[in-house]
């Protein structure tokens, strides 16, 4: 169906869908680590108003409660938590770059257009109207995955990590109707012991290796070269 | 009567290579020519005197100068002429020639597109046979020999009418070899530099390889016709998988002989090592016949298109276009810019070409027609404007034997009616309105914003995508030609032989660029005439001609429909020159302020000098630095320091170098494996005469137990 | 009728600009707590610098004084066929999206002559940059058009204008996308802040100024003006094409005055925004501007995707 024949609410789901994608691809390019976290942050505000969004359009009104629990998890307490860890370990002012930023923008350009053909057979086997939102849930996943490739700091790493977990819960949403409430709480769960359990690794790795950058961890490798 | 006209034009051109040997044989032609008036002296008692009068040396050499370019432009004016009559006609004329191999007969054939080539090659040539007499003065005294330069001239120019026209398979290649040998001997014309040598070396042996893709292309098409003449291989039934393989074939036959990259390396080599009059036909036309050859194989003789090989070409193109572009900015010598520059040109008219295919196999006829339309248009264009300035770059060569941009500025003061020529091309290459390469660009924007209209969403994204890069290609080409104007027509000459140059003194060195900018400007304002000409070749290749061009009016362009895009070129320069001259009467003529001259701001320090310009190099640096990764690129800073602790720096000197990524990734290591390949091979040559005999004698030995 | 409202609208145009950049300015100055000379100040600049007698360089040849004509009438019939007021004006059939960044280039391609023209050390430097950032900025601005034009079907401006009437309110993301790029480029090419300084003399920042260094008098006065309709250009874009409610679309005296109320209003919000934003950021070095760009650039391309894979008819 044509933007045009959509109510608003269901505009307003494509448009968070774009500014998702746009989050991703910022986080792609953006080498202050503060930033980054700063956009994850976002990111998940944005996914949080998706699912309210979509809740409405489609008339599922459990949904508000994941959304409710994606603001307080993803928009909040995991960027603040971040945020905390960065500055308290003193990183607030460390650079990560990106070697070729043009080079890693095609290549999530590309990585866009292939989950969209990707996701074309499955869009038409769906019937409902957020369906074209799965193309960008799939592009959020692999833009994640991406990021996690392109950089050596383990703080970006885990924002990557955490970003793909977003993909997932947005594909969820907008493909299905959500998943079932105890899974949903489950994972929100675990995604905060995994953050929990990402800080106290930070400072593990800090203390052993002194430093956070991952490509030190080939150190550990055990023949000798 | 369009093909008798061609092949008048042909034979002039070999005419032309004839009569350019007689140069310098005065002495022998006159002895001829006695003896056979001996003879016959008293019918015509007057004709001694004026032998010796047409013999007299000083007449004698004028004579056999511009002989061989008067023949070149009856050449390129019969080419036109033959061109527009089967373009408007739209007729198709046929016949056999009486040379070739008794199996095989030489066909000829004029249609709607090779009319349009023919024109493509025909006005170019005249332009440069106006602009050559003058400027092959100064091999005169030298040591080349302008009988060999005629001659290959010639050879080059028939052999390039031949291919438009060749109609069988054998011909075509017959005479596509004529072209590439012939033009072999005209880049290493002046074979005393090293850097020609080698330019010529590489230049055959590219060419030699497309021809060997290009031959193995046919042959696929020839197997499973069984003739060589088009006729047949037109009806030939391919497998897909065949189908492709003579597809990339031809593709790499004649996309190296066009200079896609990466087979580009040897074009800005070869290019501008020949003298200026034949580096703008290379440039300009025999990149045009290598598209011509790509047209009629691809769209003409392959029985089917896949949509792959579109998206193939595209991508190749619009590589092409932004590499190009690329590297034109970082040179520092003029020819060598210019010659980078076509590379980019011939990507956007591949880009072009993509487009139409994507389209064609996609079952969208008129937007296939827009495509090809907009490569056809750009063809002629690019013809126009690369002559045009490779002439002008041909005419600062002769007045100032200065090659290098960082030597020049200051130019339009000492060279004004060249100036002026040589902004008008680069205003069109450029693509700015209201000139004739903003026509064609505008047109393959316009073909690309249709993509729309595929169902592929994939194809649909990707399209736009490849224009994103046309449209930075058409930016950057703005930037690369301010460069060249701003450097070396504008500011303070760099050098003191600049400092001196003159105008032309011929003022038929003028004439062939005039010529030509003339037709820049009127293809830019009046392009609907010339678009609704192009419909023959579209109807003939795509059997769809695009209907309301002019729909609003002969004013107006508008390719699609005309609430989808429209452009009037004749009002968009009406207007233009209009403002400007009401501000200009408003501002200076009522108030008629005179303008001061003055020094301009130096800062205090007092004095400007030609080295605190920018140079050529400093000007694309930013750009340089920004596509950093796709240069290889070669800096040296020397410093001479003096005074205690060597701290003064007295001299700096910063040397740098751009090459070429195709070079270092492609030529080099091939260049390696075929030198390996040979030594290798050269382990065969022992130099001992009893081996040879042996080699001899297992040869005879295999050949009995064929035979047997 | 048609064509005497077009030029009279033209001529709206390029009187009005100078008032937009008084506008511009004297926000600026209000959020700097400056105290703000009148919005006609620019009247009076360029009024003052026409009556001076021009001071021509030494080595100057006629590049160098017929640039300010071509630019300032590249710049005019730019202006010309943006729709200000009205919709459906004849001029809008002469040229579309195309040809305006065409004549943009052209002006462009001029004005950077003419700073090469005297052969000193800022000309060059101004010259070189300018082409650099613009030759980034271009495949941005054509990507944004491109996503008009994919919905609307047409590159006409005045047809897009129409397209975007009729439909209605749409939250398009393409639209949004594209427009945030063209606001970016427009801040790129129009020489304002985190690009450009264009109050500045300082040798080693400027880029605008640099080129036009040389130029005094009648000369200067028309570049300025041409400078300063190409910022407003840029904001009728920009408020008339992604926000056309308010425009006329026939020719009544009602509609052409309520289409006037509106474009002022719009280009008043527009210049509140832009001088926010110059006040809130520094100027960026001048390869930091690269990334600029190509985020600006990214956002087009993305704005094209999401055309086609979240709007697209399926």
């Amino acid at each position: 169906m044509a933007i045009e024949g959509l109510n608003y609410y269901q505009q307003a789901v494509l448009l968070l869908a774009a500014l998702i994608a746009l989050t991703s691809f910022l986080m792609l390019g953006q080498s202050r680590l503060l930033r980054l976290v700063g956009i994850f942050g976002v990111q998940g505000v944005l996914l949080a108003a998706t699912t309210a969004m979509v809740a409405n359009a489609l008339d599922f009104p459990h949904l508000y409660i994941s959304a409710l629990l994606t603001l307080a998890l993803k928009g909040l307490l995991i960027p603040v938590m971040l945020h905390r860890l960065v500055v308290r370990m003193g990183l607030h002012r460390e650079m990560d770059t990106v070697q070729h930023p043009a080079l890693v923008m095609m290549g999530g350009t590309s990585l866009m257009v292939f989950s969209y053909y990707v996701s074309l057979p499955v869009v038409k086997l769906s019937s409902l109207v957020t369906v074209n939102t799965i193309a960008v849930s799939l592009a959020v996943v692999l833009l994640g995955m991406l990021l996690m490739i392109t950089r050596r700091h383990a703080v970006a790493q885990v924002v990557g990590f955490m970003s793909i977990e977003n993909g997932l819960f947005f594909a969820a949403v907008a493909s299905t109707q959500g998943m079932p409430m105890v899974v949903e709480l489950g994972i929100a769960f675990d995604v905060l012991v995994a953050a929990v359990i990402f800080g106290v690794f930070f400072f593990q790795i800090r203390s052993s290796i002194d430093s956070l950058n991952v490509d030190r961890l080939n150190r550990l490798s055990e023949v000798d070269r | 009567m369009s093909l008798f006209l061609a092949h008048l034009s042909v034979l002039t051109a070999l005419l032309s290579s004839l009569v350019a040997l007689a140069y310098g044989q005065r002495t022998g032609l006159l002895r001829a020519i006695d003896s056979v008036l001996s003879q016959d002296s008293r019918h015509y008692p007057d004709l001694p005197a004026r032998v010796d009068y047409l013999f007299a040396p000083d007449r004698f050499a004028r004579i056999a100068r511009i002989a061989p370019f008067v023949l070149l432009a009856f050449s390129g004016a019969a080419a036109t002429l033959a061109g527009s009559i089967a373009l408007l006609g739209g007729t198709v004329d046929q016949s056999t020639l009486p040379f070739g191999l008794p199996w095989l007969i030489w066909h000829t054939r004029i249609d709607p597109l090779s009319g349009f080539f023919l024109g493509v090659l025909g006005v170019p040539l005249i332009a440069v046979s106006l602009f050559g007499p003058g400027y092959v003065r100064e091999f005169e005294q030298g040591k080349y020999s302008l009988a060999v330069l005629g001659f290959f001239t010639g050879l080059f120019v028939a052999g390039m009418e031949g291919v438009l026209l060749a109609d069988d398979a054998f011909f075509f290649v017959v005479a596509w070899e004529v072209m590439s040998v012939a033009s072999y001997f005209l880049v290493t014309f002046q074979h005393e530099h090293a850097a020609n040598r080698r330019a010529g070396f590489l230049y055959l042996l590219m060419a030699e390889i497309g021809a060997i893709a290009i031959i193995l292309a046919f042959g696929v098409l020839a197997s499973f016709s069984g003739g060589f003449n088009f006729d047949v291989l037109r009806d030939v039934a391919l497998s897909p998988s065949w189908a492709s393989v003579a597809f990339v074939l031809g593709l790499l036959g004649f996309g190296m002989k066009a200079g896609l990259v990466p087979l580009h390396a040897w074009l800005p080599e070869a290019h501008p090592a020949a003298p200026s009059h034949i580096s703008a036909l290379m440039s300009g036309v025999m990149l045009k016949v290598a598209i011509y050859g790509f047209i009629r194989f691809t769209l003409d003789l392959l029985p089917t298109l896949f949509w792959q090989w579109g998206v193939l070409v595209l991508i190749l193109g619009a590589g092409s276009a932004l590499l190009g572009i690329l590297y034109a900015l970082q040179q520092q010598n003029l020819k060598r810019l210019l010659a980078y520059s076509s590379v980019e040109n011939v990507g956007i008219i591949f880009s072009a070409l993509g487009l139409s295919m994507i389209f064609f196999s996609n079952g969208l006829k008129p937007l296939a027609a827009l495509g090809l339309l907009a490569a056809l248009l750009h063809c002629l264009n690019h013809a126009l404007f690369k002559s045009l300035l490779f002439l002008g770059a041909g005419a600062i060569l002769h007045q100032t034997h200065e090659q290098s941009l960082e030597n020049m500025g200051g130019l339009i003061h000492r060279m004004p009616k060249m100036a002026a020529l040589f902004l008008i091309g680069s205003l069109s290459i450029s693509a700015l309105p209201p000139f004739n390469g903003f026509v064609s660009e505008w047109l393959i924007f316009q073909a690309a914003l249709q993509a729309g209209a595929i169902p592929s969403g994939v194809l649909r994204s990707m399209i736009p995508a490849a224009t994103a890069v046309l449209a930075l290609t058409s930016a950057l080409a703005a930037a690369c030609f301010v460069k060249v104007y701003g450097v070396a027509f504008l500011g303070l000459p760099r050098s003191r032989h600049i400092a001196r140059a003159t105008e032309v003194r011929y003022p038929d060195m003028l004439a062939g660029p005039a010529l030509l900018a003339a037709l820049c400007v009127l293809l830019g304002v009046l392009p609907t005439p010339f678009i609704n000409a192009l419909s023959g070749v579209t109807g003939q290749l795509l059997g769809e001609t695009l209907p309301g061009v002019s729909a609003l009016g002969w004013l107006w362009l508008t390719p699609v429909a005309p609430e989808v895009a429209a452009y009037a070129p004749p009002l968009v320069l009406a207007g233009i020159l209009g403002v400007g001259w009401l501000c200009y009467y408003l501002l200076y003529r009522r108030t008629g302020l005179e303008p001061r001259r003055a020094d301009p701001w130096d800062c205090g320090f007092g004095g400007l000098s030609a080295q605190m310009q920018y140079t050529s190099g400093a000007f694309s640096m930013p750009i340089r630095r920004i596509f950093q990764p796709v240069f290889a690129l070669r800096e040296a800073l020397e410093e001479q320091t003096e005074g205690p602790g060597q701290h003064r720096v007295v001299r700096l000197r910063y040397h740098f170098q751009v090459l070429d990524r195709a070079w270092l990734f492609l030529y080099e290591p091939a260049g390696f494996a075929v030198t390996r390949l040979a030594r290798w091979a050269g382990r065969l040559q022992t130099g001992n005469i009893r081996t040879y005999l042996g080699y001899s004698f297992f040869t005879l030995l295999i050949l009995l137990w064929v035979v047997s | 009728m048609a064509w005497l409202l077009a030029l009279f609208e033209t001529l709206l145009f390029i009187g009005a600009a100078p008032l937009l950049a008084g506008w511009i300015k004297r926000v600026k100055c209000r959020l700097q707590n400056r105290k703000a000379p009148s919005v006609f100040q620019p009247y009076r600049d360029l009024r003052k610098l026409y009556r001076k007698q021009p001071i021509l360089p030494e080595p100057a040849s006629w590049i160098f004084r017929a640039a300010p004509y071509i630019v300032f009438a590249s710049t005019v019939l730019s202006a010309a066929i943006v729709p200000l007021v009205a919709v459906n004006l004849p001029t809008a059939q002469v040229a579309d999206m195309i040809v305006l960044a065409g004549f943009l280039a052209l002006g462009r391609f001029f004005l950077v002559l003419a700073g090469m023209d005297i052969g000193t050390a800022f000309g060059g430097m101004g010259s070189s940059r300018e082409m650099t950032i613009s030759s980034l900025a271009e495949p941005a601005m054509l990507m944004a058009v491109f996503t008009l034009a994919m919905s609307a079907h047409t590159t006409n401006l005045s047809q897009a204008m129409n397209y975007v009437l009729d439909t209605g309110v749409v939250l398009r993301p393409s639209f949004v996308f594209a427009m945030l790029s063209l606001m970016l480029v427009a801040i790129a090419e129009t020489g304002r802040i985190p690009v450009d300084n264009p109050a500045t003399h300082l040798e080693l920042t400027m880029i605008h100024e640099a080129m036009i260094l040389e130029y005094s008098g009648r000369f200067l006065a028309l570049l300025e003006w041409a400078s300063q309709i190409k910022l407003m250009l840029y904001g009728v874009l920009v408020a008339n094409v992604f926000f056309p409610w308010g425009v006329a679309q026939e020719f009544t005296l009602p509609a052409l005055g309520m289409g006037l109320a509106a474009i002022t209003l719009k280009l008043g919000l527009l210049a509140i925004v832009l001088g926010l934003s110059e006040v809130l950021f520094a100027k960026m070095r001048i390869f930091r501007v690269q990334e600029y760009l190509s985020f600006a650039f990214l956002l087009s391309v993305l704005g094209m995707l999401s055309h086609i894979i979240l709007e697209a008819q399926r």
